[in-house]
């Protein structure tokens, strides 16, 4: 039994859910309680869908357990196929129903609806969302492409000469941080190689699609999470080479492009050379100076959180400080990667273990998630999301990939902005005597940074009902415009006058870690009392 | 100007009910944790339950972070369905840790939910047993906030009814009191005091309160009002300690709040007169408040999708208040008794059903093509998308609606996306 208060990934049918969604004409009926009907809103509010999910929910009752909750499902799947006529049909259960084995897929084979029927069996007290939409992805795939699939040991045949190479993308789901974008962007860099896209999957696939995966040359796996298990079958089965490096960041962008080359059989060159990101002259012209260094902690899914850190280090000159996943399915690559940055990788789903990992580090930037956001905004270091779990905010209006080298500028725009606005906030700092300069002035990239006593509420969808929500029924302390300097402990040295006044013209984003290690420092030397002697020594002693 | 109901009030028996079974789309009583632990400062509420639960919490609170919100999940794993003495264990365990962290807790919730139903785990039991072994500091208690048992708002019904054992007993020689039921806002609440001390009602009690100190005496001498409309559990167990209920239409809009008021005043011998002084500015302001938003409303037809329970109430203000016409009223369960001043007061033309099976529904819903859609967070923006106008029915719920004060915040919730529709042009 684990304590849990927020969580980054829901249930395993929440993935089967996103796999569904993002087909066509595939329906999923799920054996649920009423309650478990909630999971339409992520895709209806969040990613602000204009359709319900393709979801039938049987919402059987106490009442229905002590009859028959079989024929419950078999009268759902039924009425379900008739309304929607779905081209096939994806059958399971949620955690309830899981415990009351009532075996959906058998019920459903058994009804004779002449669409395939695909099974899904997701244990929900051991998985969780990612790993439900891998699985569902790959008996989708071998239910529907299998029956294509040539005898065992059948050697590919060659791609004829006067056809242009063709690929796959597998692994886009619908509710992905930015998988919409992603696929474009994709789609655009594999044309300026002269490779066509066969089919995406699951986003926007119909079950013929799916169907005929197998003519594709090779694959393209864009997220490791959902695509790969598909992909290794359809390696196995078509003898289909896969490319499974994801392409996030100029490096990244140009190794992918190496892969593909490799394997559809066409010249680099003219992909490299038509390369269109400015981030690599942006990180070079000199108002980035100020970059140099600067400590960053990432956090996400493995693949964006690895793809990030290298981004941050290779391409804009940060210093990696921490590294981790919630992913525990994916820990051995993030540890890979964490040990190129000499780093040992946080692999944990506990958000209050990652807060913590966070504040020891005093990051001067947080890539991260919308819960890292979170944190950071209490700490009051600027943070950039780069990853699922997805909040209203991810689904821009404007097109926004993270792939390839447009991605690579959204990048660099998306995580150098908040530093920016730090920097503004501290020439606003250092003017503050100046009258024309409002003292106290909150920086305007964070809603908050008061500490952690007084955290601030936040909308996940629109803050209309969220504000109501804390003004109807508490008037708790929400969202403090910054206070200039940050609380002062109950305990250790007390600080002068003016050495807090010297402490305010430290910017911001520093000027917890600057208090802090001042503290730690006068504590340590026994101080009575901290004077602006005192912070300089501190800063002398933890100079970087 | 008259204090007495301004509708003649018939009996609401001869309202047919379309009864539905089919699939429902509308939360599980765990949803009422996102209101109750705002309301209840020295209360926490743990789930036990799966990460289903979890996520349901944190999707439907819409609400990421607080630093530490008083609620979480006790997410049950395959080695706890192994054996049930080890979830016993295992349930001591959390328990004890989040006592650790937390001791400022003076009542601890156990929330059962399907898979702690479905293993037939005792948390009632468990409770019982914690409880003894804290010295009631913290206070442990249970109730079901499951989806196979309650429906959204019916899990605070089920919080509220396992508080009612806890209250002090009073006796039958007791001065009389009122006890206000139902979570409410604590703006509202204070409105509602004042409004009460104004009238002469001098003992007064909210449930729940603020705190547990606040847990109010309850015998043969007390009244209940009834805030909300889904209460038939607590207001049960009320009435078995000696209460009584005061029969009222719920205190929505300027004439369900005065109709409110005034069962209490009548109950406490509260001369019309002064009902009359006490009530009318806050009344007038309410009038007027709402009549900006008649213009917008009158006359155009509403379809309710069944959702918090307050469907009925809400049509009835919104149908006598301002001329809006209700085309189909749905309710996840009626409650007559306790419904029927709202029910009276309505047109005998309208659908009122009970239940949900979701397509059907919207075909009726379709078919009848309102001017606006009254929904849950699922059926929204896809009914927008088809063209309609809709309006969240959870925010009835999270917003502060009840009493003068907020009747034409009410009505402008209404009002609302019909303007905005009105002034997109793309
Ligand atoms: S319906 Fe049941 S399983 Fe689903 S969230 Fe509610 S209590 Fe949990």
């Amino acid at each position: 039994m684990q304590l849990t208060v927020w969580t980054y990934e829901g249930p395993p049918h929440v993935g089967a859910m996103r796999v569904a969604t993002a087909l066509t004409d595939v329906h999923y009926v799920l054996h649920a309680p009423q309650g478990d009907t909630y999971a339409d809103l992520l895709f209806t509010m969040i990613e602000r869908r204009g359709a319900r999910p393709p979801v039938t929910y049987t919402t059987f009752q106490a009442r229905d357990l002590g009859g028959d909750t079989a024929e419950l499902f078999k009268t759902s799947v039924q009425e379900a196929c008739e309304r929607f006529r779905p081209a096939a049909v994806l059958v399971g259960a949620s955690c309830t129903a899981e415990l009351i084995q009532d075996d959906p897929g058998g019920l459903a084979r058994a009804l004779g609806l002449g669409i395939p029927v695909i099974p899904l069996e997701l244990p929900a007290y051991q998985r969780k969302e990612n790993w439900g939409a891998s699985e569902t992805f790959y008996h989708l795939v071998r239910a529907l492409a299998g029956p294509s699939a040539p005898p065992p040991g059948t050697p590919r045949p060659a791609r004829p000469a006067d056809r242009r190479p063709r690929c796959n993308l597998l692994g886009p789901t619908a509710l992905g941080f930015r998988h919409r974008d992603d696929v474009v962007e994709v789609t655009r860099l594999l044309a300026t190689m002269g490779v066509d896209v066969s089919v995406v999957a699951p986003l926007g696939a119909s079950a013929a699609d799916v169907a005929r995966l197998g003519e594709a040359d090779f694959n393209v796996v864009l997220y490791p999470e959902t695509g790969r298990q598909a992909a290794t079958w359809l390696a196995r089965s078509f003898g289909q080479p896969m490319v499974d490096i994801v392409p996030i960041g100029v490096g990244a962008t140009r190794d992918f492009i190496a892969a593909v080359a490799a394997a559809a059989g066409v010249d680099p060159a003219p992909a490299l050379a038509a390369e269109t990101a400015r981030s690599p002259w942006y990180a070079r012209s000199v108002d980035s100076t100020y970059l140099t260094g600067k400590r960053v902690f990432v956090f996400g899914d493995a693949t964006h959180a690895v793809a990030a850190a290298r981004v941050a280090r290779d391409e804009l000159g940060f210093t990696v400080v921490g590294l981790g996943t919630y992913q525990r399915e994916f820990a051995r690559e993030v540890r890979t990667a964490a040990a190129l940055y000499g780093l040992e990788a946080l692999i944990t789903d506990d958000y209050l273990e990652v807060e913590e990992s966070i504040a020891g580090l005093h990051p001067e930037l947080v890539l991260g998630t919308q819960m890292e956001r979170h944190i950071a905004k209490r700490l009051g270091v600027p943070c950039a999301v780069i990853s699922a779990p997805v909040h209203v905010q991810d689904f821009p209006a404007r097109y926004s990939p993270q792939m390839g080298f447009e991605g690579a500028n959204v990048l660099f725009d998306s995580w150098v902005h908040p530093l920016m606005m730090g920097l503004e906030e501290h020439l606003l700092g250092m003017f503050r005597d100046d009258p024309e300069f409002a003292d106290g002035a909150a920086p305007s990239h964070l809603a908050s940074v008061a500490p952690i006593a007084a955290a601030p509420v936040e909308p996940i969808l629109a803050p209309a009902a969220t504000a109501s929500v804390v003004a109807a029924v508490a008037p708790v302390a929400v969202a403090h415009p910054a206070s200039p300097a940050a609380p002062v402990p109950a305990t250790g040295p007390d600080w002068t006058a003016e050495a807090e006044r010297e402490l305010r013209k430290i910017p911001f984003f520093v000027r917890g870690k600057a208090r802090r290690n001042t503290e730690i420092f006068a504590r340590d030397k026994g101080c009575a009392s901290i004077t602006v002697e005192t912070l300089y020594d501190a800063k002398a002693h933890f100079g970087r | 100007m008259t204090a007495q109901p301004l509708l003649a009030p018939r009996s609401a028996c001869d309202l047919p009910v379309l009864r539905q079974r089919g699939q429902r789309e509308v939360f599980c009583g765990l949803t009422g944790i996102v209101w109750l632990h705002r309301k209840m400062r020295d209360a926490f509420f743990l789930v036990v339950g799966s990460r289903t639960c979890a996520h349901l919490l944190q999707s439907a609170a819409g609400v990421m972070i607080f630093a530490e919100p008083r609620f979480a999940t006790a997410v049950i794993d395959e080695r706890d369905l192994a054996g049930l003495a080890d979830l016993h264990d295992e349930l001591d365990r959390v328990v004890g840790r989040l006592i650790d962290r937390r001791p400022d807790i003076r009542t601890l919730f156990l929330v059962g939910s399907c898979p702690s139903e479905v293993i037939k785990l005792d948390l009632a039991k468990a409770a019982a047993r914690l409880s003894l072994g804290f010295g009631n500091r913290p206070r442990v208690l249970s109730y079901s906030g499951s989806g196979i048992e309650t429906t959204f708002t019916e899990g605070e019904d089920a919080c509220l009814a396992a508080l009612v054992p806890d209250l002090p007993a009073e006796g039958r020689d007791a001065e009389a009191s009122l006890l206000v039921v139902g979570t409410l806002a604590d703006v509202v609440e204070d409105q509602f005091r004042r409004l009460f001390a104004d009238l002469g009602i001098g003992r007064v009690a909210f449930l729940p309160g603020r705190h547990r100190e606040d847990l109010p005496a309850v015998g043969p001498a007390t009244r209940m009002l009834l805030a909300q409309p889904y209460l038939a559990e607590t207001a049960r167990r009320l009435e078995d300690r000696g209460a009584r209920r005061l029969a009222a239409p719920f205190p929505l809009g300027a004439e369900g709040t005065t109709d409110w008021l005034w069962a209490a005043a009548t109950a406490f011998g509260v001369p019309a007169e002064r009902f009359e002084t006490v009530t009318r500015p806050a009344r007038q302001r309410a009038r007027a408040a709402v009549a900006r938003h008649r213009a917008a409303l009158e006359n155009r037809r509403i379809f309710f999708f069944p959702d918090s329970q307050l469907e009925i109430p809400l049509a009835r203000m919104l149908s006598c208040e301002l001329g809006m016409i209700p085309v189909e009223v749905g309710t996840p369960y009626l409650h007559r008794a306790h419904l029927d001043p709202d029910l009276s007061r309505l047109s005998p033309d309208l659908v009122l059903s009970e239940g949900q099976d979701v397509e059907a529904q919207l075909d009726r819903c379709r078919a009848a093509k309102p001017d606006l859609v009254v929904c849950g967070l699922g059926l929204a923006n896809p009914l927008e998308a088809e063209g309609f106008t809709t309006k969240w029915s959870i925010e009835t719920v999270f917003t502060p609606i009840q009493g003068y004060e907020q009747a034409g915040d009410l009505a402008e919730l209404f009002a609302r996306p019909l303007d905005r529709r009105n002034r997109l042009e793309v």
